[in-house]
This record gives structure tokens, C-alpha cells and sequence, in this order.
């Protein structure tokens, strides 16, 4: 048994590295800012060091939530309630290990106000992991929302050009889903006299609460995910973010949207997740299909792969509202692979912007003549993004529609051509960016990548082999809690209908 | 009849006649010894204000009620008089620059402030309606000098009268509705209306609607909100830092209480103009907010939001909607003092900066100032995990249980209308070039926003005590 809160110390040491930075890293001269790179990184890196203890006192069989911390807080039932299971951990593990190579990418690319940036991306770790390790709603809604203010401040003060316009859209669409999310959640602690989640997960919700409910939290988890239509803002925002902060974006944040239907909409709300589906269906595949094609006519790099989040997230939501045990699983490990992939991505795309200053495809082409290096790590991702079998994106791909086979057949059809479309706009990049002869006289002189450029993205370029040829570790991890979820949805479901067959 | 009878101890009124008292005092010592005794006068006001505060949390505890019923001191008044007296005392703390220039050394001002807070502690403990119009009357006569308090401004001598104009106006309508209420049920108490007034009768509802916006006024809800943008705008900036805390804190206080006291048979009556009003208040407040330049009109708006805001709890008619009114307003002072005091800290060479776009770059050439306002913006809108949220999850989660879902629908959805002009300062602050370097801070200033500030950021890590206090005192009503 853990004798200290390793579950909040993990939370909340990124917050106390910011303290760290403020004190010892203030004036903005050359040496503030190296002390607070140096700051931020050891304390990124400690806490995945200890995050890493989580995993190894974690009993992968036991399906309920582990390292559990409780506290007296708001008012009776609404409590400081902490803890994680197999649905949770690998995306707080995700969090911490992406977290060092944001600071690293970081280091070079951002010279203004380098204490604060870091402090920005310090207290965002704190909120991102209470927000896959809280068991309490308010909390929650205190860390998912909180998360807004330091992202709103990256990509409105480090972002590119139009940081204002993306910096806004980023924080009203987010918003304006949320607090119909926060209205939703107070109906249920009237519902059930409590906020605390292991005890909702247990609370039978009346069937017209659980529409309202499902629909609120929705209009959150969607606008999050995202999902088409509500989509927009993230190639925006992505466009305009520094590196670092489309890396977080597209390996977390995103996230939230998938880990809450994942922990509220689909056991909370059974029923309606049942009677909605053929809505989530639908828009998975327009997601799919739609943004496959918008990504196919960009001509930004950041874009390109932004439109390609999203319709990497259309397998995760038609996975998930699968509701079954290869379509959970499959949405659980396609977010832990996209976190990887799509961050890798977006590493590699600040690795050439940062010497060309520009991430338009057209001013690209022939990087294979300089850049051997480079070329062949960019391949692995691209090919991880297509969903190529011995990459990780291939198993999460192939789980989740493996899943929904089962459920639907026209949405499998729809989706699998999604896997085609992806192949077409990914290798098309490759090509434009990396193939064909170097012509272009300001890419004459580009060198191939640093030691540090390689410090990054070596090791997620064997995470992505690993789990595309021995994902056990992660579907080992989840998998108990994964079943219990399956198994709770399939009774509420099945009982619906055998009632409804009595009548 | 003696002073002594059980009807009518003096014990309960022992704060607000040390208070009056003392007022005088310091009346005669300004009146006697001169202009120069400015500074004198506001450090002895402060500390009487402190003083009246340790003498009501010295009272007995329970519900002390006297002069028959007109004067109550319950749970409730005792939160609300605690928060009205810090909004008055932060205030006179802020005004020590406004008052250190050589023209503007008016001892009254300290004095014209403590009549005015006087007059809150009446209406916050007002249990009939005679005892509501005096203390009114006494709150609003005050604050109607105070406003023009800058006698060689036009905008300050103009916002005086508006006010009082406007004031008065309403005033008339108040008394209106009580003597409607008065001829109707026969009495002025509020628990002998609660008596009387079981059945919505037409009289009734005439009197309660103009009470009702009487009390609109004051607390600068729509559609009684006009004064609230030009006298904001006009009066000095530590008057508007004023107008904004304790006055909103007293009129929330009896709005709360009349209603919820006196017409209990009656709700769903006023429940619906509150709905009305609430709705059109946080609209209004949000839009009109939107276009605005000027930092303190942009304030007005946002005041005439966090009144709609606060009133969708009272709306809601309940113990946990007295309870989020309670929350709102406590969390509501401490942000709008905060705020203020980052307005008045506002000045580069000496001249006070009102623009918005006098903001640009803030967070490079002042970051710690920048970084309070930011925050005390963020929670204005209402973003977890500062103070602001807390509020407004008071306020909705008693509207949730009342199943007033429509108020709840729009009152969050303006709620994200609001951020949006919340960020365009905080986007002018962090994301534009800055224009020059401000004036240092006054000492005052930084305690003032140090203690709101700090009480806004870190009032998630242990909010049970001020909880507890606000479910004690929304108790006490019912």
C-alpha cells in the first residue's frame, strides 16, 4: 500500500516547479532563462519519474480505482476525491512522459519570456493530470476547465500571426460547450446527492436525465474531441500555437474530450449513449471521411496534420460508442498511439520551421538530400499516421473498427475508406516535404537534425514500434477496467430492452 | 413604554450606535479643526469601521430582534454587515490617494461614507418596511454627495446628479409599492406580510412589483440599470470602487431578505420577474459590455452581469439560492475590490489611465500587476479554479434544484458572452506591445490587491470555512 499521496504529488509537483521558476528565474536575462528551462525540465522529468511508480505498484487486474486519495472539501458529497484505473493511468502516464519533450523542443524555439512560458506549461501539466486522475465532478470541471487559461496565454503570447483570432476561438468554443457541461453535472449531484464519480458510476440515472445529460456532456467532450461539426477552432489554434503547445494540444488535450465520454457519458449514461450512437457513428464517419479530404488540399504542414487529428479522433469516438470490449480497448490505445504520433509530428514540423520559419509545403521538397536523418524519422510517423501494421497507429485503427464491425457494418465501410484517405494526404506530405530534388536554394544549406532534435524524438520513434508490434503493455493496463465498463453498459442496455420486450 | 422591555433592547443596535456616534465625532473634529484633518478623519473612519465589525461578531449569537420587530440581527445580517464593512473599509483604504491631493482634502468624504455604511447595516437588518426605506434613504442620500464628491469635474458633478435624479425616482417608486403593500395586508413587518399575504391578490403584486423595482434599482439590475455606466464612468474612480462593493452588498442583502421573508405564499409571483430580470441583466451586461473603451464602464456593465448573476440564486427561491446569493456577493466584493484597485494603480506621470488600450503590454512592464488582474478577470468570468467560478456554481446549482433550467441555459451561455470581453482586456494585457512604463504602486493598493487577489486565486484550497459561515446565514432566513 502507498503510504504517501503519490497520486497528488504527481499533480501537483509540476505546479510547485512553477513556484520554483518564479522565485529563482526572474529578470528575463539570458541567465533566468536557462535557469528556467533547467527548472522546468528536472521537474517534468521527476514527475514522470514518480508517475512511473504509479505503474509499477498498479494491479492491472484489479478494475477499480487505485491509488485513491480522499479529502473533505467543498460541502458534503462534493469532496477532494483522486484516483486512477486502467482508463486513466496510461493517459496520466501519457501526460508526464510528453511533458519533458515539450520543455526540450522548447528550448532553443522560445527566447521571449521564456520564465513564463515555462511556468504556463508547468501549472497546464498539473491541470491536465488532475483531470485524468479526479473522481469528483467539480474537480473535474476545476482541472478540465482551469487547462484553458495557461493554453489561452501560450498560443495568444508565443503564438504565430493570427495568435489572437485562435487564441479566442480556443477558449470560447471550449467554453461555451463547457458550462452546458457544468449544468449537467449539477443536475446529477441533485440526482444522486453527491459529485463524487465511483458513486455515480453506481447511480441509476432516470432515463430523461441521462438524454439531457449525454447531450450537455456532449456539447463539451465533442467541442474537445473534436468532433466535426464543432471542430473548427483546432486547426486554428494548432496553426498558431508554438510547437510545443500544438504538441500538448494534440497529444492531451484532445484527449479530455475521449477520457470523458469514456468515464462519464458511456457508464453514466448507458441508455442514452445506446440511443445516441447512431448520432456519434455519423459524425465519426463525416469526421472521417470529411477532414481526410479538407487535409488533402492544405498547403500547411501544421494544418495538414491537424484536419488528420481529427479524423484519427473519429476512430476514437466510433470506438468508444461501440460499447464493446474491441472498440473501447481500441479508443483507449488509438488515443495513447495518436498522443505519440501526432505530437511526433508536430516535433517534426517546428524542427524544420525553426531553421526555414515557415510551414508552408510548397516552400519544401528534396529534405532527403540534407536531412537523411530527418527524413527517415518523419517516415516512421507518417506511416504511424497512416496506420501502417507495425506501427502503433495500425492497432488502434484496426481495434476500434475491429469493435464497431460488430455493431455497425455501414460505419465500419464508411470509416475503413477514412484509413485509404489518410494513406493518400500523409504520403502526399512526405513526398511534396521530403522526396524529389532539391532545388530550392534556401534549403541548400538546411542541416539534419541536432542532438537534441534526436534526444526527442528517438524514443517516441521506438514507442511507436513497440506498440505497433507488442501493444500488450497498454491493453494490459486498461483492460480490466475496460471490461467492467463493457460489461456495466451491456447489462443497463440489454435490461432496457428485455423490459421493453415485456410491455 | 421603557428602552429596557423586551421589545426594545438596544444590544442589538450597539454596532450601528457606536457607528453613528462615532461619525459625529469625527464630524466635529474635522468641522472644528480644519481641511487638514483629511487624513486624520479617514484613519480614525477605517478604524471605526473595524471596530463596528469586532462589536457585531461580539454580539450574542442567535436571532436578536428589536423595536418590535424592525431591526433584525441574524446569521444573515451578520455575514452581509461583515462583508458591507470591508467593502467600505477597503474602500476608504483606496481613496487615501484621491483624498492626499491638496484640492481634493474633504474630511466628509471619510464621514459621508460611514453614514452611508451606516445606512446599509439598517437595511441589511431591516425587518420591516419602514426600517428598509430609512436605511435606503440614508445609504443612497450619501452616496449621492459622494458621487459628486469631485466638485470642479463636470463628469462628477454630473454623475451626482444623475444619480440622485434616478435615485430619488426610484425611491418614489419603492414607497409606492410599501404603502400598496401596507394598505393591502395591513402591516409593514415582513413576517406579518408573510402572515397576511398567502393568496397573490392584484394589490399585492402592484406592490410588490414597484418594491421590487425600487430594489432593481439599486442593485442596477435591468431594466433600472441606466445610471450605472454614466455614474460609474463619472464619479471618482475610489467612489466607483465604492458604489461597487458595499452599496451592492446592502441592496442584494434586502432584496434577499424581503422577498424571501415577506413573501414567501407569493413566489412563484416574483420568482417570474426575477427570472425577467436576471436574464436581461446578465444578457445586457454582457453585450453591452462588448464595445466598451473606458475600463470603469466596462466595470458598470459587469457589475449590472454579476447582479443578474446573483439574482439567478435569489430567483430561485430557496435555502441554497440564499445560500449562492450569499456566495456570489462575498466572492463578488473581493474581485470587483481587487479590480479596482488595479484601475486606481492605473497612472503614468501622475495622470490616471481609464482606456482600455492604456492596458497594451502590461504583463512586460508591471507582470505581477498583470498577472492579479488576469486573474481576477478570468474569475469575473467565472473560470475555474479561481474564486468566480465558485459563485457562480452557487448560484446555478440552486437553480438547477429549482428547475429553473431555462434561467440556467442562458444565464451560462452569457456567462461565455462575458468571457469574451473579460479576455479582450486580458488579450490587450499579455498579447499587445506595451505603451510605456506606470507610475509605481501605492502601498495601499498592493495590500488591497494582495489580499483580493490572493483570496481570488487560492479560495479553491480551503473554501469550507466562508461555505459553512454562507450556509449558516442562508439558514437563518427560513
Amino acid at each position: 500500500m502507498t503510504t504517501w499521496p503519490i497520486l497528488s504529488v504527481v499533480t501537483f509537483l509540476p505546479a510547485l516547479g512553477a513556484i520554483l521558476v518564479y522565485l529563482l528565474a526572474r529578470g528575463g536575462d539570458e541567465a533566468a532563462n536557462r535557469n528556467a528551462r533547467w527548472i522546468s525540465l528536472w521537474t517534468t522529468l521527476i514527475t514522470f519519474l514518480i508517475s512511473l511508480i504509479l505503474v509499477v505498484r498498479f494491479d492491472p487486474a484489479n478494475a477499480d480505482f487505485q491509488f485513491v486519495e480522499k479529502a473533505s472539501w467543498l460541502a458534503t458529497g462534493i469532496n477532494y476525491h483522486m484516483g486512477v484505473d486502467g482508463i486513466s493511468l496510461p493517459l496520466v502516464i501519457l501526460t508526464t512522459a510528453v511533458m519533458p519533450f515539450c520543455i526540450i523542443a522548447s528550448w532553443k524555439s522560445v527566447t521571449q519570456r521564456v520564465s513564463e512560458y515555462m511556468m504556463a506549461f508547468l501549472i497546464l501539466e498539473t491541470l491536465m493530470v488532475g483531470t485524468f486522475s479526479a473522481l469528483d465532478l467539480v474537480l473535474f470541471y476545476l482541472f478540465f476547465e482551469g487547462g484553458l487559461i495557461p493554453m489561452f496565454l501560450i498560443i495568444g503570447v508565443w503564438g504565430g500571426p493570427r495568435r489572437v483570432y485562435a487564441s479566442f476561438k480556443f477558449f470560447l468554443y471550449t467554453l461555451l460547450g463547457s458550462v452546458l457541461m457544468l449544468l449537467a453535472i449539477m443536475a446529477l449531484y441533485w440526482n444522486a446527492g453527491t459529485t463524487d464519480i465511483p458513486t455515480l458510476l453506481h447511480t441509476a440515472v432516470p432515463h430523461s436525465l441521462q438524454k439531457w445529460a449525454w447531450l450537455a456532456f456532449f456539447a463539451s467532450f465533442a467541442v474537445k474531441m473534436p468532433m466535426w461539426p464543432v471542430h473548427t477552432w483546432l486547426p486554428d489554434a494548432h496553426v498558431e500555437a508554438p510547437t510545443a503547445g500544438s504538441v500538448i494540444l494534440a497529444a492531451i488535450l484532445l484527449k479530455m474530450g475521449g477520457y470523458g465520454f469514456l468515464r462519464f457519458s458511456l457508464p453514466m449514461f448507458p441508455l442514452a449513449s445506446h440511443d445516441f450512437a447512431p448520432l456519434i457513428f455519423t459524425l465519426s464517419v463525416i469526421a472521417i471521411i470529411y477532414t481526410s479530404l479538407v487535409a488533402l488540399m492544405q498547403d500547411d504542414m501544421k494544418k495538414l496534420i491537424a484536419y488528420s487529428s481529427v479524423a484519427h479522433m473519429g476512430f476514437v469516438t466510433m470506438g468508444i460508442f461501440a460499447g464493446t470490449m474491441q472498440g473501447v480497448a481500441g479508443g483507449v490505445f488509438q488515443m495513447i498511439s495518436h498522443g505519440i504520433v501526432s505530437g511526433a509530428l508536430f516535433l517534426c514540423v517546428g524542427i524544420v520551421y525553426d531553421r526555414m520559419h515557415t510551414r508552408e509545403i510548397a516552400a519544401y521538397g528534396g529534405l532527403v538530400n540534407r536531412m537523411p536523418l530527418y527524413a527517415l524519422v518523419f517516415m516512421v510517423f507518417t506511416m504511424a499516421n497512416v496506420g501502417l501494421p507495425g506501427t502503433s497507429g495500425f492497432i488502434g485503427e484496426f481495434m476500434t473498427l475491429l469493435g464497431t464491425f460488430k455493431v455497425s457494418l455501414p460505419t465500419t465501410v464508411f470509416a475503413t475508406t477514412g484509413v485509404i484517405l489518410s494513406a493518400a494526404y500523409a504520403l502526399w506530405l512526405y513526398r511534396k516535404v521530403v522526396f524529389g530534388a532539391l532545388v530550392k536554394p534556401s534549403l541548400m544549406s538546411i542541416k539534419d537534425l541536432t542532438a537534441r532534435e534526436c534526444l526527442i524524438l528517438f524514443p517516441l520513434v521506438a514507442l511507436t514500434i513497440l506498440f505497433g508490434v507488442y501493444p500488450k503493455p497498454v491493453l494490459d493496463m486498461s483492460e480490466a477496467s475496460v471490461q467492467q465498463l463493457v460489461n456495466n453498459y451491456n447489462t443497463a442496455v440489454t435490461a432496457v430492452k428485455a423490459a421493453a420486450l415485456l410491455q | 413604554m421603557s428602552f429596557s422591555s423586551a421589545g426594545y433592547q438596544l444590544q442589538p443596535v450597539l454596532p450601528e450606535l457606536v457607528l453613528a456616534v462615532g461619525s459625529m465625532v469625527l464630524l466635529m473634529i474635522g468641522a472644528y479643526r480644519g481641511q487638514g484633518t483629511t487624513r486624520l478623519v479617514t484613519t480614525l473612519a477605517t478604524l471605526l469601521l473595524i471596530l463596528t465589525g469586532v462589536l457585531i461578531l461580539m454580539l450574542p449569537s442567535g436571532k436578536l430582534v428589536t423595536f418590535g420587530g424592525s431591526f433584525i440581527v441574524d446569521d444573515f445580517a451578520r455575514f452581509l454587515k461583515i462583508l458591507a464593512l470591508i467593502g467600505s473599509a477597503a474602500t476608504l483604504i483606496l481613496s487615501t490617494e484621491f483624498l492626499s491631493d491638496p484640492s481634493r482634502r474633504i474630511f466628509e468624504y471619510s464621514i459621508l461614507v460611514l453614514l452611508s455604511t451606516l445606512g446599509m447595516m439598517v437595511l441589511i437588518s431591516a425587518g420591516d418596511l419602514i426600517a428598509l426605506y430609512l436605511g435606503l434613504e440614508l445609504m443612497s442620500l450619501a452616496l449621492y454627495v459622494v458621487a459628486a464628491s469631485h466638485r470642479d469635474n463636470a463628469k462628477s458633478t454630473e454623475a451626482g446628479l444623475k444619480y440622485f435624479v434616478l435615485g430619488a425616482l426610484s425611491s418614489g417608486m419603492l414607497l409606492y409599492g410599501a404603502s400598496l403593500i401596507y394598505g393591502f395586508t395591513g402591516t409593514v413587518n415582513f413576517a406579518g406580510i408573510a402572515a397576511a399575504a398567502t393568496t397573490a391578490t392584484p394589490g399585492i403584486i402592484f406592490g410588490l412589483v414597484f418594491l421590487l423595482a425600487g430594489l432593481c434599482f439599486k442593485v442596477s439590475a435591468v431594466p433600472f440599470h441606466m445610471w450605472t455606466p454614466d455614474v460609474y464612468e463619472g464619479a471618482p474612480t475610489p467612489v466607483t470602487a465604492f458604489f461597487a462593493s458595499a452599496p451592492k452588498v446592502a441592496a442584494m442583502a434586502v432584496f434577499t431578505r424581503a422577498t424571501l421573508t415577506a413573501f414567501p405564499g407569493i413566489v412563484p409571483q416574483w420568482q417570474q420577474i426575477l427570472v425577467f430580470v436576471s436574464i436581461a441583466s446578465m444578457a445586457l451586461g454582457s453585450f453591452a459590455a462588448i464595445g466598451q473603451k473606458n475600463i470603469k464602464r466596462l466595470m458598470a456593465y459587469s457589475s449590472i452581469g454579476h447582479m443578474g448573476f446573483a439574482l439567478v440564486g435569489l430567483a430561485a427561491g430557496t435555502v441554497e439560492g440564499a445560500q449562492g446569493v450569499l456566495m456570489y456577493v462575498a466572492i463578488y466584493v473581493a474581485m470587483t475590490l481587487g479590480s479596482f484597485a488595479i484601475i486606481l494603480a492605473m497612472k503614468r506621470d501622475g495622470q490616471a489611465l481609464e482606456q482600455i488600450s492604456d492596458f497594451a503590454g502590461l504583463s512586460r512592464t508591471n507582470p505581477l500587476l498583470a498577472f492579479f488582474f488576469a486573474m481576477l478577470l478570468f474569475s469575473l468570468a467565472g473560470i475555474p479554479p479561481l474564486a468566480g467560478f465558485f459563485a457562480k456554481w452557487y448560484v446555478f446549482v440552486a437553480a438547477i434544484k429549482a428547475n429553473l433550467f431555462t434561467l440556467a441555459v442562458i444565464g451560462v451561455l452569457t456567462s461565455v458572452v462575458g468571457a469574451y470581453y473579460y479576455l479582450a482586456i486580458i488579450k490587450t494585457m499579455y498579447f499587445d506591445e506595451p505603451v510605456g512604463k506606470l507610475d509605481p504602486v501605492r502601498i495601499e493598493l498592493r495590500g488591497v490587491l494582495a489580499v483580493a487577489g490572493l483570496f481570488n486565486i487560492f479560495f479553491f484550497a480551503y473554501p469550507g470555512p466562508l461555505v459553512s459561515v454562507a450556509t449558516a446565514a442562508a439558514k437563518s432566513l427560513f
